[in-house]
C-alpha cells in the first residue's frame, strides 16, 4: 500500500492519469484532516449504505399495516415504535433514506449542470446574452423557493417525481449565479487570453477552461444546498404535495405524526432526527469541501 | 522584409484613448523593445496586435497581412504572446502536458508526444515536469512553460509582455538567456514590452520609448549603451535606470 | 553606541506534510541607528525575518532565538498585549503594495489618524493637525484634499507615501520596510526612497530595508546582509558590495544585466551548490 501511495504523491507524475489521481488523493487527504468533514462524510456514507442495504437493515415491511399494534412506544421489537397504522417506524425511516437520497441526487443532477451552463454562458459572453439569462434567473430567484416549488407541484400534480422536478426548477438559479460570478472572475485571466490566442473557439474555452474552474465552488454549493433540498422536500411532503402515502418519505411521516406529537412523540420525532442528522452531515461535508477546494486559499487544488 | 508594421495606431478602452498615432516598423528577425512606465500604453499596443484590445483605428500589418480587430486562428500560427505573470498565465487545473497539447489539438496537429517533448527540451524543461500542475512548478519553470506554449505553433513573431519582471533576479538571467538562444535558433522576431532598460540592452536591437500613449523616440540599442538618447524623457528614464544600477 | 536591535540565532520554523521546514536558519545580526539592507530572492527568508521581529508570525509557524532584544526589551518574552504597545509606537513596518495594505473602506485621513490614536490619546484637533503635517512631510501637496480620499482613488506612489505617513506618525524608533518600492514605477521609486531616507535621518531612526533588488539596496543602505535559503551568506558595507566574497552574492551581481551590456550570455547561478530543500 505504501508504494501505491508513493506513486500517488510522486512529484513528477509520468501520465495524465497519475497526475489526476495524485491531485484527488491530496484533496482527499486534506479533507480527512478536518474532523467535522469526516463526521459529515461518515453520515452521508451511512445514508448511502442504509439506502443500499435497506432490505437487510429494516426489521419489518415498511408498508405492512398492523392495526392491533398502533402507536407503540420504542421497544426491543420495534426500535422506533409504530405509527398510527401499526407500521414499524424504524423500517420506514430506513426505506425513507432511499427516497431522500433519490431526491437529493436527482435534484443535483438536474439543476446543477443546467445552472452551470447558463451561468458560464452569461458570464463569458456578457452583453445582452448576459442580461437575458440573468433576467430569467432573477425572476426565479425573486420568489421564495418553497412557494415556487409549491406552485409547480400544484400545477403538475402531487407526487414525488413532480416534487423533484419542482425543487430542481427552483434550485438552478442559485447555481447559475455562482457559476456566473466565478466565470467573471476568470474571464480576463491571462491563461484564458493565452488559450484564446492559440485560436480556441468560445466553446472550447468555456467547456475546457472556464467550466472546470467553476466546478469547485459548484460542488461546495450543491453539497451545502442538499440540506435545504431535503428540508424543502420534507416541507412539500409535510403539506401533502410531495411523496404520497404510503411512501415512507420522512417529511410526510412527520406530518402524519403531528396529531399525536404530545403523547406519542416518536412518530414525528424519529423521522425528524433523521432529517436533522442528514442535513447536518451535508453541511459539515460541504463546509469541509469548501475549506479544501476554495480557490482563494491558494490555487493549490 | 517588414515583420510588423503599425501605422497611425489609436487604441481606446471605452471612452479613454490609450495610444495616439503610434507608428512603428519592425524588420524580420529583429528584436524590438517598447519601453515606458506604467500607463504609457506599451502593453496595450501588444494586446491590439494580438487581438485582445479590439477598439483601435489605424493599420496593423503582420508578416505582410493586415490584421483584423479580433483574434484570428490563422494569425495564431504566425504570432504568439508570452505574458508577464507566470502565476497567472497557466491554467491552474491543467498539467504542463495538457497546456502545451492544447495548441496542437486546436489546430489538428498530430504527433503530439514528439512535438511536446521537442518543445520542452528546447526551453530547457526536463521531462519529469510534463505532468505537473502549475502550483508544483517554480516561477521560472512556469515562465518556461509559457514560452513553450507560445512556441508550439511555430510562430515567426513573438510578443513578449514584460516576460521577466515578475521573476527573481537569478531566474531572470536564465530566461533572458533562453529567449536569446531561441531567437537565434528559430530566427524569431521579438516585440518586447519592458520598463527595464538593462534587459533591453541585453536582448534587443532597437527600442522605442513611449510616454502617455505616444512614441517619444526610436533608437538603436547601441545608442542606449553609449548613453546617447536624444529626447529629454528618454534621457531621464536612462538616468534613473543607471542610478538604480549603480 | 548601544544597539537598537540585537538578534542572535533567529530561527523560524513551519511544519509541513514532509516534516519541519526552517525558513530562517539561525541568523544573527545587530542594528544601530543606521540603515541595514536585507537582500535575497524569494524563499530566502528575508520577509520572515522582518515579521519575526514584530512577532507577526502566527501558529503554526514558530519563532525561536537565543536573543531577540530591541532597545533592552526582550521581544520573545512579550505578551501579545505588550507587543501591540510596541508595534507602531516603537517598531513600524511598511509593506509592499498599498493596494493590499491600506484599508479600502476608510479614508486616508481616518487611517492615519487611527494609527496615531492607537497609541496616544489626543484631542481631535491635534490629531488632525498632526495628520496633515505628516501628509505634508511625505510630500503630498494639498493634504486636506487627499485626507478625504479613499485608497483606491490615489496612485500607487501616493498610496505608498500614505502608508509611510501612517507608519511613521507615532514616531517609532525602528522602521522595517518590506519591499516598499517593488510595486512602484522606477521614477516614483526614487521619490519614495528619498522620503523614507529623509524621515529616517531626521528622526534618527533605525531602518531595516528588505528587498530583492541588490542594486537598490546597495545604493541606499549603510550595511547589507545577503540571505539565501534562510541563512546570511554575506555581510558587508554597502560600498564594498562589489568586493563581495560569497559565490552566491558574486553570482547574483554577475547575473544582473547592465545598461551597457556587452555579454552574449548572462552568467547563471549554479543552484546545486547551495540547494538544501
Amino acid at each position: 500500500m505504501t508504494t501505491f501511495r508513493d506513486w500517488l504523491i510522486d512529484d513528477s507524475p509520468s501520465s495524465p492519469m497519475q497526475a489526476r489521481l495524485g491531485r484527488f488523493y491530496r484533496i482527499f487527504g486534506a479533507l480527512m484532516r478536518n474532523p467535522l468533514a469526516v463526521v459529515g462524510g461518515v453520515i452521508i456514507l451511512v445514508l448511502v449504505l442504509t439506502a443500499l442495504f435497506a432490505p437487510w437493515l429494516a426489521t419489518h415491511d415498511p408498508l405492512r399495516q398492523s392495526l392491533g399494534e398502533r402507536l407503540l412506544p420504542p421497544s426491543a421489537a420495534h426500535w422506533m415504535g409504530t405509527d398510527e397504522l401499526g407500521r414499524d417506524i424504524w423500517s420506514r425511516v430506513v426505506y425513507g433514506s432511499r427516497i431522500t437520497l433519490a431526491i437529493v441526487t436527482l435534484v443535483a443532477v438536474l439543476a446543477a449542470p443546467a445552472g452551470l451552463v447558463i451561468g458560464v454562458a452569461a458570464g463569458y459572453f456578457g452583453g445582452w446574452v448576459d442580461r437575458i439569462l440573468m433576467g430569467i434567473t432573477d425572476v426565479f430567484l425573486s420568489l421564495p423557493k418553497l412557494i415556487l416549488a409549491l406552485a409547480f407541484v400544484a400545477a403538475l400534480g402531487p407526487g414525488i417525481e413532480n416534487a423533484i422536478i419542482a425543487i430542481a426548477i427552483t434550485s438552478w438559479p442559485g447555481y447559475a449565479r455562482v457559476a456566473r460570478a466565478e466565470t467573471l472572475t476568470f474571464k480576463n485571466s491571462e491563461f484564458i487570453s493565452a488559450v484564446r490566442l492559440l485560436g480556441a473557439s468560445s466553446l472550447r474555452v468555456n467547456l475546457g477552461h472556464v467550466l472546470p474552474l467553476c466546478t469547485s465552488s459548484m460542488i461546495v454549493r450543491v453539497t451545502l444546498d442538499m440540506a435545504g433540498i431535503i428540508l424543502t422536500a420534507a416541507g412539500l411532503g409535510f403539506i401533502g404535495l410531495g411523496a404520497q402515502p404510503p411512501l415512507p418519505e420522512w417529511g410526510a411521516m412527520i406530518s402524519r405524526g403531528r396529531s399525536f406529537i404530545l403523547d406519542q412523540w416518536w412518530v414525528a420525532t424519529m423521522p425528524g432526527f433523521a432529517i436533522i442528522l442528514v442535513s447536518l452531515g451535508f453541511c459539515f461535508l460541504g463546509d469541509g469541501l469548501r475549506d479544501v477546494l476554495d480557490p482563494k486559499s491558494g490555487e493549490q487544488r | 522584409m517588414t515583420a510588423l508594421s503599425l501605422k497611425n495606431l489609436d487604441i481606446s478602452y471605452g471612452d479613454v484613448q490609450i495610444t495616439h498615432d503610434v507608428n512603428l516598423d519592425i524588420a524580420d528577425g529583429e528584436s524590438f523593445a517598447l519601453v515606458g512606465e506604467s500607463g504609457s500604453g506599451k502593453s496595450t499596443v501588444l494586446k491590439a496586435i494580438a487581438g485582445l484590445a479590439p477598439e483601435w483605428s489605424g493599420e496593423i500589418t503582420v508578416l505582410g497581412s493586415p490584421r483584423g480587430h479580433g483574434i484570428d486562428r490563422a494569425f495564431s500560427r504566425q504570432c504568439q504572446m508570452v505574458f508577464q505573470d507566470p502565476y497567472g498565465s497557466l491554467h491552474p487545473r491543467k498539467t504542463v502536458d495538457a497546456t502545451l497539447g492544447e495548441a496542437l489539438t486546436i489546430h489538428g496537429i498530430g504527433d503530439r508526444n514528439a512535438r511536446i517533448e521537442e518543445v520542452m527540451t528546447s526551453v530547457g524543461l526536463d521531462r519529469k515536469f510534463r505532468f505537473r500542475f502549475p502550483h508544483q512548478l517554480s516561477g521560472g519553470q512556469r515562465q518556461r512553460v509559457a514560452i513553450a506554449r507560445a512556441l508550439m505553433l511555430k510562430p515567426k513573431v513573438l510578443l513578449l509582455d514584460e516576460p521577466t519582471s515578475a521573476l527573481d533576479v537569478s531566474v531572470q538571467a536564465e530566461i533572458l538567456n533562453l529567449l536569446k538562444r531561441l531567437r537565434r535558433e528559430q530566427n524569431l522576431t521579438f516585440l518586447m514590452v519592458t520598463h527595464n532598460l538593462a534587459v533591453v540592452s541585453f536582448l534587443c536591437d532597437r527600442l522605442a520609448v513611449m510616454r502617455q500613449g505616444r512614441i517619444v523616440e526610436v533608437a538603436d540599442v547601441a545608442d542606449l549603451k553609449r548613453g546617447d538618447l536624444k529626447e529629454a524623457y528618454s534621457r531621464e528614464l536612462m538616468q534613473i535606470s543607471a542610478a538604480h544600477a549603480n | 553606541m548601544t544597539n537598537l536591535l540585537e538578534v542572535e540565532n533567529l530561527r523560524v520554523t513551519f511544519p509541513t506534510p514532509r516534516g519541519d521546514l526552517d525558513v530562517v536558519r539561525g541568523i544573527s545580526f545587530t542594528l544601530g541607528r543606521e540603515r541595514l539592507g536585507i537582500v535575497g530572492e524569494s524563499g530566502s527568508g528575508k520577509s520572515m525575518t522582518g515579521r519575526s521581529i514584530l512577532q507577526l508570525i502566527r501558529a503554526p509557524g514558530r519563532v525561536t532565538a537565543d536573543k531577540l532584544v530591541f532597545d533592552g526589551i526582550d521581544l520573545l518574552k512579550q505578551s501579545e498585549r505588550q507587543m501591540r504597545a510596541i508595534r507602531g509606537a516603537r517598531i513600524s513596518m511598511v509593506m509592499q503594495d498599498p493596494k493590499f495594505s491600506l484599508n479600502p473602506v476608510m479614508t486616508i485621513g481616518e487611517q492615519i489618524a487611527e494609527a496615531l490614536l492607537t497609541h496616544q490619546k489626543l484631542p481631535r484637533r491635534e490629531v488632525n493637525a498632526r495628520m496633515l503635517a505628516m501628509l505634508e512631510s511625505v510630500r503630498i501637496a494639498d493634504p486636506e484634499r487627499v485626507a478625504k480620499l479613499y485608497p483606491h482613488e490615489v496612485s500607487g506612489g501616493m498610496g505608498q507615501r500614505v502608508m509611510i505617513a501612517m507608519m511613521l506618525i507615532p514616531e517609532p524608533d525602528l522602521l522595517i520596510a518590506d519591499e516598499p518600492t517593488s510595486a512602484l514605477d522606477v521614477s516614483v521609486q526614487a521619490q519614495v526612497l528619498d522620503i523614507i531616507d529623509e524621515l529616517v535621518k531626521r528622526k534618527g531612526m533605525g531602518l531595516i530595508f528588505i528587498s530583492h533588488d541588490l542594486n537598490l539596496v546597495s545604493s541606499y543602505c549603510d550595511r547589507i546582509l545577503v540571505m539565501n535559503t534562510g541563512e546570511v551568506v554575506e555581510e558587508c558595507k554597502a560600498g564594498e558590495l562589489m568586493a563581495a566574497k560569497h559565490p552566491y552574492t558574486r553570482g547574483l551581481i554577475a547575473s544582473i544585466p547592465r545598461l551597457d551590456e556587452t555579454r552574449d550570455e548572462l552568467p547563471v547561478l549554479d543552484r546545486s551548490a547551495w540547494a538544501k530543500s
